[in-house]
């Protein structure tokens, strides 16, 4: 190979970028949900406990099967898996760490580019006298392609174009450019998250007024704090924690083997991983938790909080609350939140960005330039359609696909691979080699064990999600002879295009059902895309395959 | 806010904030190892 191998510029600054790949819009957006739906104050404890037993776990198998993979020039998943495991299909399995990334990062840089445009409305003033329905419509006419709130013509291309043009950019400089902006991201994303949570938290009742007199932010607070303890028998809780813990941390993407492959066996993996790992849950559990809720419901009030928690309320409501605070603090809190929310964006897209980097320098030499900006055009490719149909339904669908099932796909193969296939024996020596703190020994039977089966109950988890995320009830009602009622959001309702199915019939609109008819053909549009995807970077390691072969380069 | 929302909240992010100020302090003060170490930025010369 005569690529100049990358380093790190230092530890700390991997360990912030290690850590603003995990950080991303969910720490502020989904978990405050998830803990609101799941429980409040108790969520807590089976989200912890997810934590130490299959978050903690996945980051010692990532950090060190990346600086395995590394020792042997290998940057991305598909050869740090062939690595790891005698036989041909690993690398294809390592195809996920590749595939992951560029579907989810298509999609991603639109959401980051919303937060780029909306600081950009925050500072000129676009939200200023707008009541909450008005800020919620803006939120619609900016993803409706055709339409637009700044003159600019299709403003939702240019900027999401913008956004993905700059993540390029500064992917081709390498791991410099990422450790940079990993550097003065992660402090001012603290920085901007602690001066809203303060905010949150001293809020009070001062934000009620006549249309919302409820509005009282204790009560946010109360909701998500309190403890309720019968949730713990709830298995809907615990898969609901699962998930949050497994996202949050962005395990089962590709993303963390490529940081850490660019590390040398004597330098530690396993304080490393903690400490970024850790760093997440600060800005998830601390700063997530004080500012969307407790503001939301200090202006708004707590039952319409739990009508509404979503998602959506990022964009849709808080300009609005904003504006409450007057228009100077409005502009100046409008850049602190989609500031914060863009530095959380960035960090994590960029890491999106380098498996694939990483595998064409390696395989087919190809300079960090080249290798960047045929990212940004795959990306590019890929994420147009979820721009231009976002209200089809093809955003969603990517989000499904690449942004969930996938991610618990691979993490359970590479869990398996790790502890049962390269060897447990083998991995616990990795992940202690050079370490700068002891682990437990009980990790290595919860790696071997636990890890993977609660990934497998995960999964299975998602395959079979019964009817409105009753487990409870769904179990009961198997064990009583009465089966097991699908949810339209398991896979295979998913697949089977049950929920989309179920609206067609049921509709007696014939616009409703040529508007449906529409949105089958996008979902089943964009399900083509992603495996089109899937075939040509599996391709494309085939053909990698055969070029080592050829180079007499080890592949085992 | 009730009394057991504090406690939870407190205890909760207490034992978060902890750690990681705890492992994020391992980390700046563990010396570094003997070069040639992964960092570039300790290096004598650059690369």
């Amino acid at each position: 190979m005569s690529q100049k191998v990358e380093s790190w510029g230092s530890r700390v600054g991997l360990i912030l970028a290690m850590a603003g790949n995990a950080v991303g819009l969910g720490n502020f957006l989904r978990f405050p949900v998830q803990a609101v739906q799941n429980g409040g104050g108790a969520f807590i404890i089976p989200y912890l406990v997810c934590f130490l037993v299959m978050g903690i776990p996945l980051l010692f198998i990532e950090w060190s099967s990346g600086r395995f993979g590394g020792k042997f020039g290998n940057h991305s998943t598909p050869y740090i898996l062939d690595t790891m495991a005698k036989g041909r299909v690993w690398k294809y399995i390592g195809v996920f760490g590749i595939f992951t990334n560029i579907a989810v990062v298509s999609y991603y840089c639109y959401i980051e580019s919303w937060t780029m445009s909306y600081v950009y409305h925050s500072l000129i003033g676009t939200f200023q006298g707008m009541s909450q329905g008005d800020v919620a419509n803006f939120f619609s006419d900016y993803t409706t392609i055709g339409k637009s709130t700044t003159g600019i013509p299709y403003e939702a291309i240019v900027f999401y174009v913008i956004c993905l043009a700059i993540n390029t950019y500064i992917l081709s400089k390498g791991l410099g450019g990422i450790e940079k902006v990993a550097k003065i991201g992660m402090p001012l994303l603290i920085l901007f998250g602690v001066i809203l949570a303060v905010r949150g938290l001293t809020l009070g009742t001062s934000g009620a007024s006549e249309a919302f007199p409820a509005g009282n932010a204790w009560d946010g607070l109360n909701f998500l704090w309190t403890p309720q303890f019968d949730s713990l028998t709830n298995p809907k809780v615990w898969m609901a924690a699962a998930g949050q813990i497994f996202f949050t941390l962005s395990v089962g993407m590709g993303t963390i083997h490529c940081y850490a492959a660019y590390l040398k066996s004597k330098d530690d993996v396993a304080l490393n991983a903690v400490s970024a790992g850790f760093m997440n849950e600060f800005v998830e559990v601390v700063l997530g938790s004080l500012v969307v809720i407790p503001i939301a419901a200090g202006y708004l009030g707590l039952d319409w909080v739990l009508e509404n928690a979503g998602f959506g309320m990022a964009f849709q409501t808080m300009p609005y609350l904003f504006q409450q605070w007057g228009t100077t603090l409005a502009a100046i809190a409008g850049l602190l939140w989609f500031g914060l929310l863009f530095f959380a964006g960035i960090t994590s897209s960029l890491a999106m960005g380098t498996p694939w980097v990483g595998f064409m320098r390696d395989e087919f030499d190809w300079n960090q330039t080249k290798s960047a900006w045929s990212f940004g055009l795959l990306a590019l490719i890929m994420g147009l359609p979820t721009v231009f149909f976002y209200n089809m339904g093809v955003f969603d669908e990517y989000d499904y696909w690449a942004g969930t099932v996938s991610l618990v796909v691979f993490a359970l193969l590479e869990t398996i691979v790790f502890s049962w296939i390269f060897g447990i024996d083998k991995g616990w020596r990795e992940i202690n080699e050079g370490a700068d703190i002891k682990i437990p020994n009980i990790y290595k039977f919860i790696i071997k064990y636990i890890t993977p089966t609660l990934l497998l109950i995960v999964f299975l988890g998602a395959i079979f999600t019964p009817l409105n995320n009753d487990w409870a009830g769904n179990l009961s009602s198997l064990f009583s002879g009465n089966g097991w009622t699908l949810d339209n959001s398991s896979i295979i309702n998913q697949l089977a295009f049950s929920g989309i199915e179920e609206k067609i019939a049921a509709t007696t609109d014939t616009v409703e059902k040529e508007r449906l008819l529409d949105q089958k053909f996008y979902i089943s549009m964009a399900r083509f895309m992603l495996l089109g995807l899937f075939l040509f970077i599996s391709a494309i390691v085939y053909v990698a395959f055969n070029k080592r072969r050829r180079e007499g380069r080890n592949t085992l | 806010m009730t009394t057991p929302a504090i406690l939870t909240m407190i205890i909760a992010q207490g034992t978060i904030i902890s750690l990681a100020v705890y492992f994020f302090y391992r980390v700046l003060t563990t010396p570094p190892k003997e070069e040639p170490d992964s960092f570039s930025e300790n290096d004598d010369e650059p690369r």
